[in-house]
């Protein structure tokens, strides 16, 4: 499948692909200044920029093959979509016990606490765009989104 | 006793709508020159613009738009002598006693007089050529031509002396690893080789990992001999002497040594966290003897299999100085008008020495023809070389090709703030700081490049078929595509063209 | 090819998905003991809050069963296990033939003889069915004790007091949560459940249950009295081996398994709450009864059923528990005087994070209040990664890649898989 890569050595740490990632994910997915305006709560970044100058790099659920979040999910709200292989968490019923965060390897499960308790990760903007919205937001192509045995650029 | 206050007052304005600024702070996070801040307790970005040199960065990166900036409305009493860029200049030094600096090319309002030459087209008598339908030659060569063509049994019976091939008469000027960036390097490599012309090192050497593209390659021998030895010359396809810049005539360069870092120390063969000093002359040239004497060294080293070109700073007796290298045994001359761009130089000396490099070009061509020699030397013209119609009009009066470098690094993001010589560049491009560098991917700094090319190589063909030329060699020379407009009489004749109209 | 699956929880739906990646038309026949649709045992204490309905607690969508093609027996307790005529016999006399079985039986809560426990409105809280028989008894403000301050009585201990409930726990040792947490992480979580008026008895038991027919109090080991509306026996959880009691198929404390979760004899597989599989932190074979355990062991005995070759790498013990919205992420051994611990206490945030190390080897946490990206922590057991260089930064709450090592993180973050 086609997953989301890091390039670290090109990533700015401008924080674009998590504004990107917000917009998307919320109701106006073309309208950034409504995404942050008139959302609440505003969607969680589902993408992890880490930073230290001159480190930096985006990281999101890299949808693992045999990802341990589904298998250990309680409520079977995480689930591999077996069509397109991204990991997905079914919102409406994650009850926000945490294990997914618990067990995932990357990190890159978080928190949102702010409504109803529900895990927050990357889900490849499947059914929001074509190619993740982080992905085309980067200003510097230091995401690349392509399949796991094609070639870094 | 250190000056409690500056007298300076902010450049630009930084107008923040408030209506779309999602305090993202991207603006925040990609200002060097830390501009904008976020104030945890409001919740909101502000800026400080006295930080403000306008690179435009944040405003491009900005997701919604919501930033403006602007020269300062704040004005002065008006004075068309006392100009504020004067006045300001004395507040500067008033307050650090130290040589004005800046970057990149002069930004005085001379004539540009590029802008002063129009171009012929075909109308009925002869017909125009449609680029689309038929072949268009824009392949030229650099290097010594002999003076006739003498056969043998069918053969060329002169050996040709060593050409670089072109297929677009265009150039990437010198830049060193150390003024620019590594990555922008290697974009600019990346985009000769993949549109068949050259890059050239500057005074920097050539880093291990720009070897492979070293057939794209012209290195160049500057006064101060950084990152000189034989596998260097080797690798580049050309040598070149340089002896002076368009936008500093008669003064070094001065890399400092807080810039030089592992990569550029080992590139330059300096130690690390040196400064690396330029001087003013080659310290073994001091005449056009001289000049042959290195000229033939270098041909030496290389097995005479490289053309070994000079690059001048076009100056007031410009075709004479050319002469004499021409006679030295150059197989190019580089004259870089006093336009050309820098990455840090004086600002008197940028804004006040040397000459246009269109008078330049003129009167060498014609004196090199005068004298017969014009065979012997190919030409290549740089210093604010802007668009495919400056090159067109520099062939025309009698450029074989033409460097460019602000135009290249323009098209890498460079947003010509001219604060070059801070190394904070935000673009990444004339900077060592690794956080900053990264932000120039060559994967996409070299299409940008390529691109820009590529658009100029489409206009050059169609501006040439429109002449009824299907080949830009025919080209070279040909003053009578141009004509002068808004120029004066001795202009014109310097210039070696006709008044629009005659 | 006959598949049967004894048990309808993680191991048994993870059998089935395992068996379904390798064999779309063998027959596979669920039998189950509880007559609902495959739930989360977990989500008990969610629903007796209130948190979750019922139809958002099942395990897998409704449909689960007909779309992977399964006979599902509901209600009906399989009673034996007949090894030589390859069928399991239920308790209503019913025979269901297999090639292949899995014993996923899960556990069962360990009631002690307490004298009195026979009395009405004494409940377990293991199942769905004992939700909704507190769910009944409770009316208005009840008393609540709860033996245990176990993972269960806590939790079952947190969702009566949000129904407001008056709750007293009593436990035998000397803290909560005494098997998965140290003392200071212990105090933390009392600390939190004592805020939201929760009662605590230590080191103490419950000797006698008092009432007539409806439990009224309870006797505790040091002679004092409490009263009570209400009991919940949450002391532990034991396997439920009864299918295999009278068969030859060997049981240790769980039934014991290899690595193919095979148990001793052919054909006949155990994984979940009921299978002593391997802990890759203790290098021994035990049962761990956490649901992602019983997933894995279950979706591997499923693959091997299948005819696969697959191998349980083996799991370890690990708990995201979270009590009034304060969370609490553990995982592999609490700590002790062979291992060594690095530890960042704030009591006044109520942040605790320790780390226990083996020969440089991450082989515990205990992570409080603040979990983000804990899961590093996790995958760094599983891989036995030697974190020798990096081992002081683990402590950090904000623990992330770029507290890796350059080449690992590389690897890591670049080869985008999983583990």
């Amino acid at each position: 499948m086609k997953k989301v890569y890091a390039r670290e050595e090109y990533c700015t740490g401008c924080g674009l692909c998590q504004v990107h990632c917000i917009t998307a994910h919320s109701p106006y997915k073309d309208n950034i200044v409504k995404a942050y305006k008139k959302t609440f709560p505003r969607p969680l970044p589902r993408v992890i920029v880490e930073e230290q100058r001159p480190v930096s790099f985006a990281l999101q659920c890299r949808h693992c093959e045999d990802a341990p979040c589904v298998k250990a999910c309680i409520t079977g709200a995480m689930q591999r979509d077996p069509a397109t292989g991204v990991v997905n968490n079914d919102e409406s019923r994650c009850v926000g016990c945490w294990t997914c965060i618990l067990v995932c390897p990357h990190g890159a499960v978080a928190r949102d606490e702010r409504g109803k308790k529900a895990a927050s990760k990357c889900d490849m903007c499947s059914g929001i765009h074509e190619v993740p919205a982080c992905v085309a937001g980067c200003p510097n192509g230091a995401l690349e989104y392509r399949g796991e045995r094609e070639k870094e650029a | 006793m250190a000056l409690l206050k500056s007298y300076l007052t902010p450049d630009f304005l930084i107008e923040r709508n408030k209506d779309r600024c999602i305090q993202c702070r991207v603006c925040v996070q990609q200002c060097a020159n830390e501009v904008h801040y976020y104030d945890d307790e409001d919740g909101e970005v502000y800026s400080d613009e006295m930080k403000c040199v306008n690179c435009q960065r944040c405003v491009t990166l900005c997701p919604t738009r919501a930033l403006v900036i602007r020269s300062s409305p704040n004005e002065l009493r008006k004075n068309a002598n006392w100009t504020p860029e004067v006045i300001r200049s004395i507040y500067i030094q008033a307050e650090t006693g130290g040589v004005l600096l800046t970057g990149m090319g002069n930004d005085r309002p001379y004539p540009v007089y590029w802008d002063h030459m129009l171009l012929n087209a075909s109308q009925v008598t002869n017909p125009s050529i449609d680029p689309l339908r038929e072949p268009m030659e824009c392949k030229t060569f650099l290097g010594r031509k002999p003076a006739s063509l003498v056969f043998e049994n069918g053969r060329l019976k002169e050996k040709i002396p060593p050409q670089l091939e072109l297929d677009i008469p265009v150039m990437f000027s010198a830049m060193s690893f150390g003024s620019i960036s590594l990555n922008a390097i290697k974009s600019l490599a990346r985009a000769a080789r993949q549109e068949g012309t050259y890059f050239n090192t500057g005074e920097g050497g050539l880093h291990k990992e720009l070897y492979p593209y070293g057939e794209n390659c012209i290195v160049q021998v500057a006064s101060g001999r950084f990152g000189v030895h034989s596998e260097y010359l080797e690798a580049g396809s050309a040598v070149e002497i340089k002896i002076g810049q368009g936008a500093k005539p008669g003064i070094g360069g001065h890399l400092p040594g807080e810039k030089v870092g592992k990569e550029i120390s080992e590139t330059r063969m300096i130690p690390e966290g040196t400064d690396a000093l330029s001087p003013a002359p080659h310290h073994d040239i001091y005449s056009i003897e001289d000049l042959r004497q290195l000229i033939f060294s270098l041909k030496e080293a290389t097995g005479y299999q490289k053309p070994v070109g000079v690059k001048i700073a076009a100056v007031h007796n410009v075709a004479a100085i050319a002469s004499g290298i021409a006679r030295a045994g150059a197989d190019y001359i580089a004259i870089d008008g006093y336009r050309g761009g820098t990455g840090a130089a004086p600002l008197r000396i940028r804004d006040n020495v040397g000459i246009p490099v269109e008078f330049a070009l003129a009167a060498v061509d014609t004196r090199l023809r005068n004298e017969g020699i014009r065979n012997e030397v190919s030409l290549v013209v740089a210093g604010s070389i802007r668009s495919s119609s400056d090159v067109v009009k520099a062939v025309a009066l009698g450029a074989d090709a033409v460097y460019i470098a602000s135009a290249a690094l323009l098209a890498l993001g460079c947003h010509m703030c001219q604060k070059c010589y801070t190394g904070k560049c935000n673009w990444g491009i004339a900077t060592q700081d690794p956080h900053l560098t990264k932000r120039l991917n060559p994967d996409l700094g070299a299409q940008r490049a390529a691109n820009l090319l590529r658009g100029w190589k489409h206009e050059i063909q169609e501006m040439l078929g429109g002449m009824g030329i299907n080949a830009l060699e025919s080209l070279r020379g040909n003053r009578l595509m141009l004509r002068g407009i808004g120029l004066t009489e001795k202009e014109l004749e310097i210039l070696g063209i006709k008044a629009a109209g005659e | 090819m006959e598949y049967c699956i004894v048990g309808n929880s993680a191991a048994a739906i993870g059998a089935v998905e395992g068996i379904r990646k390798r064999d779309k038309t063998g027959r596979i026949t669920v039998v189950s003991a509880e007559i609902y649709h495959t739930y989360s045992r977990p989500l008990i204490s969610y629903y007796l809050a209130g948190k979750v309905k019922i139809d958002k607690m099942y395990y897998r969508p409704l449909g689960f069963y007909e779309h992977n093609g399964i006979r599902f027996i509901g209600g009906k307790p399989a009673a034996a296990l007949d090894t030589k005529g390859r069928k399991v016999v239920l308790a209503c006399g019913d025979e269901i033939p297999y090639d292949r079985l899995l014993v996923a039986t899960g556990g069962k809560p360990f009631v002690p003889a307490i004298d009195g426990l026979d009395k009405k409105n004494i409940f377990t809280f293991h199942k769905l069915d004992d939700v909704k028989a507190i769910e009944k008894a409770l009316d208005g403000r009840a008393r609540a004790i709860i033996i245990g301050a176990g993972l269960i009585g806590m939790k079952a201990a947190e969702a009566l007091s949000c129904l407001g409930a008056e709750v007293i726990v009593v436990e035998l040792a000397n803290r909560v949560l005494s098997s998965i947490l140290d003392e200071q992480a212990g105090a933390l979580v009392r600390d939190v459940m004592e805020n939201h008026g929760i009662r605590f008895v230590f080191e103490n038991t419950v000797k006698r249950v008092l009432g007539e027919e409806r439990v009224t109090g309870v006797e505790l080991a040091d002679g004092n009295r409490l009263e009570c509306d209400l009991l919940i026996v949450a002391i532990g959880v034991i396997p439920n081996t009864d299918l295999v009691k009278n068969s030859p198929v060997p049981v240790n404390r769980g039934i014991v398994v290899n690595k193919k979760m095979e148990t001793g004899l052919p054909g006949i597989y155990a994984a979940g709450d009921v299978a002593e599989g391997d802990d890759a932190v203790l290098g021994v074979r035990r049962v761990i009864p956490i649901l992602p355990n019983a997933y894995r062991q279950g979706e591997i005995a499923g693959l091997n059923m299948a005819g696969d070759e697959a191998a349980f790498s083996g799991g370890f013990a690990m708990n995201a528990i979270g009590f009034f919205g304060y969370s609490i992420a553990t995982a592999g051994v609490p700590g002790g005087p062979d291992y060594e611990e690095l530890a960042v206490l704030d009591p006044d945030e109520r942040t605790y994070r320790k780390i226990v190390l083996k020969n440089n080897r991450l082989v515990g946490f205990i992570a409080m209040k603040d979990i983000n990206r804990i899961g590093m922590l996790t995958g760094l057991i599983q891989e036995g990664t030697n974190v020798g260089s990096f081992k002081e930064k683990l402590v950090k709450t904000d623990f992330g890649y770029l507290d890796w090592p350059c080449e690992l993180r590389r690897e890591r973050v670049l080869a985008g898989g999983g583990l």
